[in-house]
């Protein structure tokens, strides 16, 4: 492919092909940036200009999501234009800094984040529109419109920022506009102390960004310019070993944090189910995914050169995020808890796939790398989806029932039956089962692992099989967690204990759906056909992303991964290994369609009857299991893993024992994470220990505080002078 | 489209239908000789299939759409499997359509929607059989994939055709990686298919049963569907452990040999039941949490293969 490099005043856009030699004709090129930044406006202007035009709260409603639905696809329509031509996009804003004006650079890598965002955003828009409508009389929305337009302006940004002031400053102004999406519903303690412990883990992973840069921007040019800033002075440089690697860990440190790698994990399962469930999907869909971005970004593009154990050790917290996300899910019973420990889990197996492709890369296995690199973005991509899904889906049951714990829902699949019927792909996609997307993602990691005999350590042939059937043990765990989840929320009678005043009336017995509005649904329907086509079509989406890899790694897969025909996923060659999502999805649905056709031919009886109570009377709805109690023997035979505190509690019945004296046995279980005990409850004595010594100094009597200055003044003079 | 490899699939299929009922018949009549009783015969588990499809369906109240659908899809991602597995032939028109791990994930979904259907009427039953059986699953998962690995390591491919065609053609020695991992898929195969000692598929309405209990409120063509899809998997499992460890007479590519293909498979079967039924009169039910123990071992010996075929071999 032919690059070219042009200056058009301040627009720098590279083409294939097409060489323009008049240099000063300053006319703006349609290109792909700048249709991405015709989005960052569009988002900007909902976020300042609509918010002080409109003051009815239902119109605002309408108008920002709309805009930002808008806005979305435009980014959507930039990344695939340009993952699919593979043009590298520049622009420089004149803003900024004295000599660092901002720069963005558009290429295939972002683009694909781009469209990852972009596409989640869309659907999640829709969404809102019907979603927020449910705070309407209870609090302004306006904070939520504001800062939701700036959260996803802030993600577009993070992908196509070219130096590192302002990849730093897109990443805080994301990192505050969630901040103050989660802090939304401001009245709970519960939310403020998990927006606190969220501004804080994303403030010290930001600093450990920031010096990353500081070490690569000082050892390009050195320190006494600000050019070392832009990427693409880091990508020019050599870094020696020693300081690639602190560049390295310190960025991986940020990211991590940001992305919820275990053990930097604690602020996830607190933040994202305090915060409304758009923005849960936002989220946990993809702002976690700008982390993942950075880590690519860093790893392969502005580095690029790095020893083996690098990856091993992306690949080991992989891993161990996998493994604990998943185990740490099975034992939640809230609903957008258990979904936030699954993110863990998700991210972990993209990290996976980004390690396995580091350790190819080191050892100049370019073909298997790539194969690694687009099992996690496709994972990437799939996880947007489908977390966005489940979040949707577990806000439409939040929507519903204002309540987020699953012990008191069950049976609304016969009251909310396009919710339980979309969030039921949700959870097949999510527990990587054919052929729904999360399949195609995990299958094609299996096979990054089946090609590892292939490198030259015997170390490392011995020790990633483990990985593998850790990554299977996940995938099985994960697949029970969802039994678990959709099972109590969705299936059999409702578990609700006491009727509390909060629950809605068709839990009570009464008639009637209390199915959510059609905006939510379409909100819904969109990204449960995304998992479908994603699942059943993957050939055309890695040969569309096949780019990426070839521009990061100098080699691609589609060559082999399509050889068979579009129908047939075949990554390193069909006697390898082979997948047909088509096929698999077109044979059970025709075996089914043909046997329930064949069985049916006759008018065929169904009666309805009392479920089997083995003759003692009635069964209660108490009588079920419960979330609890289906993790039971998981919690077993885990536990060592987990902080486990169980109490029953037995009370004798005292008379009269029909008027509620009936005694009875109260059985309490807390779960806890072992991490916090680990690796905060230190750090957040020893920092109240520090604090209290500090606020030893502040006595509250004026003459104190003036000796204070007097020792101060002294102390300048006498050094300072 | 070449017609042979069509020609066979039917043929498989067709023979995959009919041969399971008759291979569970085999086996309870193999155990019923061990026991000292008398058989119902070789035949009785077609003739319970058929008398179920005509019997009427009682549904329990609660039971939504899932409960309904669950039956159909185990039944129909049964006779996927059926169409993928080389059994008679390596040259399957479908056989590229999955590999070793997409078959494993084929059986999840199978058992994802059953578990489902479990908790869907709402007794405690169905729950328990649910929890117990994704329980055994994720634990024999990470083994199933360890003994993929393994195999795969020596076949240089996870696609089951070219396993069986690598090992069938490779000269006759003992591998010990391949006995590791065949001890492996013989006690994760006993526990997917819920046999002695990990579950018991005769006892109803007791506190030890999993899959039984999942499927507790099933009858008429539901649970006619659910049994012959079971009965099915059982099969196939043995299929498979052929296919991968003893894929020796299978045909290949043209019609004439499949009578031997055919005849040997029988012979194959015949034998893979009389040491199931070994298994399960010799050893007892174990507990439910003994079980991680079980599939502990399993992954054990999946992993010694693994670790002998880089240092053997």
């Amino acid at each position: 492919m032919e690059k070219c490099w042009q200056e058009k005043g301040n627009y720098h856009t590279c083409y294939s092909g097409a060489i323009n030699t008049n240099r000063h004709k300053i006319k703006m090129e349609f290109s792909p940036i700048i249709l991405s930044s015709l989005s960052l406006l569009s988002l900007l202007f909902a976020a300042i200009v609509v918010p002080l035009v409109i003051s009815s709260q239902r119109l605002l409603i309408a108008i920002s999501f709309s805009l930002t639905a808008v806005a979305s696809l435009l980014a959507v329509a930039a990344g695939c234009w340009v993952v699919g031509s593979g043009l590298i996009n520049k622009l420089i804003l004149p803003l900024g800094l004295p000599n660092l004006p901002f720069h963005l650079r558009l290429d295939p890598l972002s683009g694909f984040f781009l469209t990852v965002i972009g596409l989640l955003g869309f659907f999640v828009s829709i969404y809102s529109i019907g979603y927020v409508k449910g705070f309407l009389g209870k609090r302004s929305v306006t904070p939520l419109v504001i800062f939701y337009s700036l959260f996803m302006a802030g993600m577009f940004l993070v992908v196509l920022a070219d130096d590192a002031f302002f990849f730093l400053i897109s990443w805080e102004v994301m990192a505050l506009a969630s901040y103050f999406l989660v802090m939304f519903e401001d009245e709970k303690t519960e939310n403020r102390r998990a927006a606190f412990l969220y501004l804080v883990v994303a403030h010290v992973g930001a600093i450990a960004i920031l010096l990353s840069f500081g070490v690569m921007a000082g050892l390009a040019t050195g320190f006494e310019t600000f050019n070392g800033y832009t990427f693409d002075a880091m990508r020019e440089a050599k870094f020696s070993s020693g300081w690639a690697t602190v560049a390295f860990f310190l960025a991986f440190f940020g990211f991590a944090a940001k992305a919820g790698v275990v053990p930097l994990h604690v602020w996830l399962p607190e933040a994202h189910p305090v915060a409304p469930s758009n923005v849960s999907a936002l989220m946990s869909g993809v702002m976690l995914k700008t982390a993942i971005y950075g880590i690519i970004r860093i790893t392969f593009d502005l580095i690029h050169v790095f020893p083996w154990w690098w990856g091993a050790i992306v690949l080991f917290l992989g891993l161990i995020s996998t493994v604990m996300g998943v185990l740490y899910a099975l034992m939640q019973h809230d609903l957008k808890r258990l979904l936030a420990y699954h993110s863990v889990e998700n991210i972990g197996i993209i990290l996976i796939g980004i390690g396995l492709a580091m350790i190819f890369t080191s050892f100049n296995l370019p073909i298997l790398a790539a194969l690694a690199l687009i099992a996690g973005l496709y994972h990437t991509l799939n996880h947007a989806m489908f977390k966005g899904l489940l979040f949707m889906g577990a806000g439409a049951v939040l929507h519903a029932t204002k309540e987020r714990n699953m012990e008191e829902m069950g049976g609304l699949i016969h009251k909310m039956p396009w919710t339980a019927a979309l969030f039921l792909i949700g959870c097949i996609s999510i527990s990587a089962l054919p052929p729904f997307n999360g399949f195609v993602s995990e299958w094609l990691t299996f096979q990054a692992f089946l090609l590892t005999p292939a490198l030259p350590n015997a170390l490392l042939n011995l020790l990633i099989p483990l990985g593998a059937a850790l990554l299977a043990l996940a995938a099985a765990l994960a697949a029970a967690c969802f039994v678990k989840a959709y099972g109590v929320t969705f299936l059999g009678h409702w578990r609700g204990h006491h009727n509390p005043p909060s629950a809605p009336p068709f839990m009570k017995g009464g008639k009637g759906g209390v199915e959510v509005d059609w905006f939510m649904r379409i909100g819904m329907i969109l990204p449960a056909i995304a998992c479908l086509g994603l699942g059943v079509f993957p050939t055309f989406f890695i040969q569309w992303m096949d780019i990426i890899p070839e521009q990061l790694l100098g080699s691609k897969i589609a060559a082999s991964a399509g050889a068979f025909g579009w129908m047939w996923l075949t990554p390193v060659s069909h006697e390898r290994a082979s997948y047909s999502g088509f096929i698999v999805f077109l044979g059970i649905l025709s075996v089914v369609a043909v046997v329930y056709l064949l069985l049916h031919t006759r008018r065929t009886a169904v009666r309805r009857a009392p479920i089997w109570d083995c003759g003692f009377g009635k069964l209660t709805n108490r009588m079920q299991y419960t979330a609890t109690s289906f993790s039971m023997p998981i919690r077993r035979i885990f536990g060592f893993l987990f902080n486990i505190k169980e109490q029953v509690r037995i009370t004798p019945p005292v008379p009269p024992f029909n008027k509620g004296g009936g005694g009875g046995l109260h059985y309490h279980l807390r779960v806890r994470d072992r991490f916090w005990n680990l690796f905060y409850q230190p750090v957040a004595d020893a920092s109240f220990w520090v604090s209290r010594q500090f606020g030893r100094l502040q006595q509250g009597r004026i003459h104190i505080y003036l000796v204070y200055s007097f020792i101060t003044i002294i102390v300048l003079l006498v050094f300072l002078r | 489209m070449k017609t042979y490899p069509l020609i066979t699939e039917i043929l498989q299929i067709v023979a995959v239908l009919i041969l399971a009922p008759i291979f569970i018949g085999w086996i309870r009549m193999v155990k019923c000789w061990l026991q000292g009783r008398t058989s119902a015969g070789l035949f009785q588990p077609l003739r319970d299939i058929i008398k179920l499809f005509y019997k009427e369906v009682v549904l329990a109240e609660n039971a939504s759409w899932i409960f309904r659908f669950t039956p159909y899809l185990v039944f129909g991602v049964s006779v996927l499997a059926a169409a993928i597995i080389p059994i008679l032939s390596t040259d399957l028109s479908l056989a590229l359509t999955a590999d070793a791990i997409v078959l494993v994930a084929l059986f999840a979904i199978a058992r994802f929607f059953t578990a489902l259907a479990g908790m869907d009427i709402g007794t405690a039953f169905g729950g328990m059989g649910s929890s117990r059986e994704m329980m055994i699953a994720s634990l024999s998962e990470p083994a199933m994939l360890m003994a993929i690995f393994t195999v795969s390591l020596v076949a240089q491919s996870t696609s089951l055709a070219q396993i069986a065609l690598v090992i069938g053609h490779g000269p006759f020695i003992l591998r010990p990686s391949l006995a590791f991992a065949l001890l492996a898929f013989v006690l994760i195969a006993i526990a997917e298919n819920g046999r002695i000692p990990v579950d018991n598929p005769a006892t109803h309405l007791e506190l030890t049963m999993i899959h039984e209990a999942m499927i507790l409120e099933y009858s008429g063509r539901h649970l006619a569907l659910i049994e012959w899809a079971s009965m099915m998997k059982l099969f196939l499992f043995a299929s498979l452990g052929i296919v991968a460890f003893f894929p020796w007479g299978i045909g290949e590519g043209s019609l004439k040999d499949i009578p031997i293909a055919f005849v040997l498979l029988i012979a194959k079967l015949f034998i893979a039941g009389i040491v199931l039924v070994l298994i399960e009169t010799g050893l007892a039910k174990m507990r439910i949490f003994r079980v991680p123990e079980f599939l502990g071992s399993a992954f054990l010996f999946a992993t010694l293969g693994m670790l002998s075929y880089f240092i053997l071999e």
